[in-house]
């Protein structure tokens, strides 16, 4: 990241009433704290020494006094508050609690919503800003899963697979809760898979809370969510489709792979988990949207149709 | 920035945090080092010029209140001054578990857009004091992903500045410029939308984030237009995409052990030689039959006429779909 001109200005405006709030703080804990090396910060503190009103006389410089590894600000020369929140800030903050109080399954929402209040508050900008959030979400279930990770206790889940188009009964160690793109997820063990796994909340469709305790193996940790829920896995089979008009929205849906567009008909390419869920998915996009690759799937899908069909002779 | 530089720009806060009067350009160069030169010597005197200027809109880029105006009506030169009270941040009183709650959200960012804002943010709120618990948890971790668009839109729905971007929605073939006003920025089950006035269409319109195919310009000057008193941001895009009631029911046969997807909706369950016959309903007989034609020869609708219907003519389109697709390069 490149530092912005203005970046070392703002951290040493900050750095005085943070060490003011602080008095005797080790130089090891606020380099941390503030995530800087401490000869960054040590290099810092050298630049405020010198700074303030000369000619006004000795109590005019900023002052700090050094005790070891300690250091307490004695003389602030008027910084002694940070600067107000900027507009980007304030929103980055505002939207990022709204977003909590809205999460489904939170826990103390009064909280939440009093340290909104107390931001919007100190923001002071002109007007909050303009963003709402909903996320609705089955309170109940997300509140008992809750209730579940904090005891520590393993459960049993009867989950729906849309992959296999199963519905299966495990156990699994849960690790944490998450929201992601307006969808719950249950983050946990699956004994039965010997791995972590990501469970829609949604499709969890039974459930029991074990008289053991939850005990994910010391190695297991929570996926690397930055790119997203769903990484297709490159091994997984990949399928190419033309898609009329009406389907195209499934490029919205999934991640795909390529899309190509040409005219009225797109051509996109994806990967896909399991070749059956992907004759389910065809069947259900109907005549719209055909098989280019692979041959079997087509073949299978024709078939698929016309045996449904012969139901109904 | 230079080492110099940083120390002149601390010092020049510093001053004019220190004088309620207003201090002329030629004051503040008496005061602040860094800023000695020649006033009488024209060259040095503009180079000052220029540097003060540079450091003015250094401190304004950074959000520094510098006021201007004359210490006396007998001034004829401006002056500059900040004010503490418009500088300094109020105090925050928090419990614990308000800072803690900050801290997590302020942490949501960390995959996405805003990072950078909200953790400067948070090293304010923590020199104004706030003392963070790293370890602290709410139950449920939310992850804020936001779409390229989002800064632009939410800054211009603030300063109420028209904007304009390219936008396509998958059923068309090309983008389309749009103009707006932005009223304002929704998250609505987990998908971004600005809500504002269409100007070319004079109505009131959503636009998805993830669809704005440009980067999104403002342009014209700052509140240019009001947004309705009463507005319901919400509301204007849960309209659209609100849940849809569910009050028809068909009987379906599902075969034993098959299409778990079916049966985890069914409203009641009998049992026949051929399968287990389930209830379910529906809204749309077009959509749902959509849903039932993914389970293929596993379920068969046995009523209502409408869906059955729907479904055979669909069944029977994928079936004659032609096979001369098969083989052609992907």
């Amino acid at each position: 990241m490149t530092v912005s001109a203005g970046d070392r200005l703002a951290r040493l405006l900050n750095l005085v009433p943070y060490l003011l709030a602080r008095p005797g703080i080790r130089l090891s804990e606020a380099a941390s704290d503030l995530g800087v090396t401490e000869d960054q910060l040590r290099d810092d503190l050298e630049l405020l020494w010198v700074c303030g009103l000369p000619g006004y006389g000795p109590g005019d410089l900023i002052d700090m006094s050094f005790d070891g590894d300690r250091v307490t600000v004695t003389y602030d020369a008027g910084i002694d508050r940070p600067l107000r929140l900027t507009p980007d800030e304030a929103t980055a903050l505002v939207v990022a609690l709204r977003m909590l109080l809205e999460t489904p399954g939170v826990s103390d929402r009064d909280t939440i919503e009093r340290a909104l209040a107390k931001i919007e508050q100190a923001a002071v900008v002109d007007s909050t800003p303009p963003i709402a959030v909903r996320l609705p979400g089955d309170e109940d279930r997300l509140a008992t899963l809750r209730a579940a990770i904090t005891r520590g206790r393993a459960l049993r889940i009867g989950y729906y697979s849309a992959a296999r188009d199963v519905t299966s009964d495990r156990v699994v160690d849960p690790m944490r809760l998450l929201s992601v793109s307006g969808r719950s997820y249950l983050e946990a063990w699956c004994r039965q898979a010997q791995g972590v796994r990501m469970f829609r909340v949604d499709r969890i469709d039974a459930l029991v809370e074990l008289d053991e305790p939850a005990a994910p193996p010391p190695g297991a940790v929570g996926a690397d969510l930055s790119e997203g829920v769903f990484q297709p896995d490159p091994r997984s089979p990949l399928i190419t489709l033309r898609v009329g008009r009406g389907s195209r929205w499934i490029t919205e849906y999934y991640p795909c792979e390529r899309v190509t567009r040409s005219g009225d008909e797109w051509l996109v390419a994806m990967r896909v988990h399991d070749m059956d869920w992907a004759r389910r998915f065809v069947l259900g996009l109907g005549p719209d949207v055909s098989v280019v690759a692979p041959g079997e799937l087509a073949d299978v899908v024709r078939e698929s149709a016309r045996s449904a069909l012969a139901n109904y002779d | 920035m230079s080492r110099s530089r940083t120390e002149r720009l601390v010092n020049l806060v510093i001053c004019l945090l220190s004088t309620r009067r207003y201090l002329t350009a030629a004051q503040i160069a008496a005061t602040v080092p860094g800023y000695e030169h020649d006033p009488d010597d024209p060259k040095e005197h503009e180079a000052f010029q220029r540097k003060f200027e540079r450091d003015k809109a250094e401190l304004r880029a950074l959000g520094v209140p510098l006021e201007t105006g004359t210490a006396s009506i007998f001034d004829t030169e401006p002056g500059y001054r900040i004010a503490h009270r418009d500088y300094a941040l109020p105090p925050i009183l928090l419990e614990p578990s308000e800072a803690a709650a900050i801290g997590v959200a302020a942490r949501l960012w960390r995959h996405a857009g805003m990072a950078a804002a909200a953790s400067s943010g948070l090293a304010k709120l923590r020199a104004g004091g706030l003392e963070l618990d790293p370890d602290a948890t709410l139950g449920v971790e939310p992850v804020i992903a936001v779409d390229a668009a989002f800064e632009p839109l939410t800054a211009a729905a603030r300063l109420r500045r028209h904007v304009t971007f390219g936008y396509r929605v998958p059923e068309e073939d090309n983008a389309r410029t749009r103009r707006l006003q932005p009223w304002g920025v929704v998250c609505w089950r987990g998908k971004w939308y600005v809500v504002g006035h269409d100007i070319d269409r004079d109505a009131a319109r959503c636009f998805r984030l993830s669809r704005i195919t440009t980067t999104v310009r403002a342009y014209g000057p700052e509140n240019s237009f009001t947004p309705p008193r009463d507005l319901d941001l919400i509301d204007h895009v849960a309209r659209r995409t609100g849940p849809v009631e569910r009050t028809s029911v068909a009987k379906v046969l599902v075969r034993h052990g098959r299409a778990a997807g079916v049966r985890r909706w069914a409203q009641s369950v009998g049992t026949a030689v051929e399968g287990d016959i389930v209830e379910l309903r529906y809204a749309c007989p077009e959509s749902f039959a959509r849903w039932l034609v993914g389970y293929g020869a596993d379920v068969t609708v046995l009523e209502p006429d409408e869906v059955r219907k729907c479904v055979i003519a669909r069944l029977e389109e994928v079936a004659a779909g032609s096979s001369s697709l098969v083989g052609v390069a992907a």
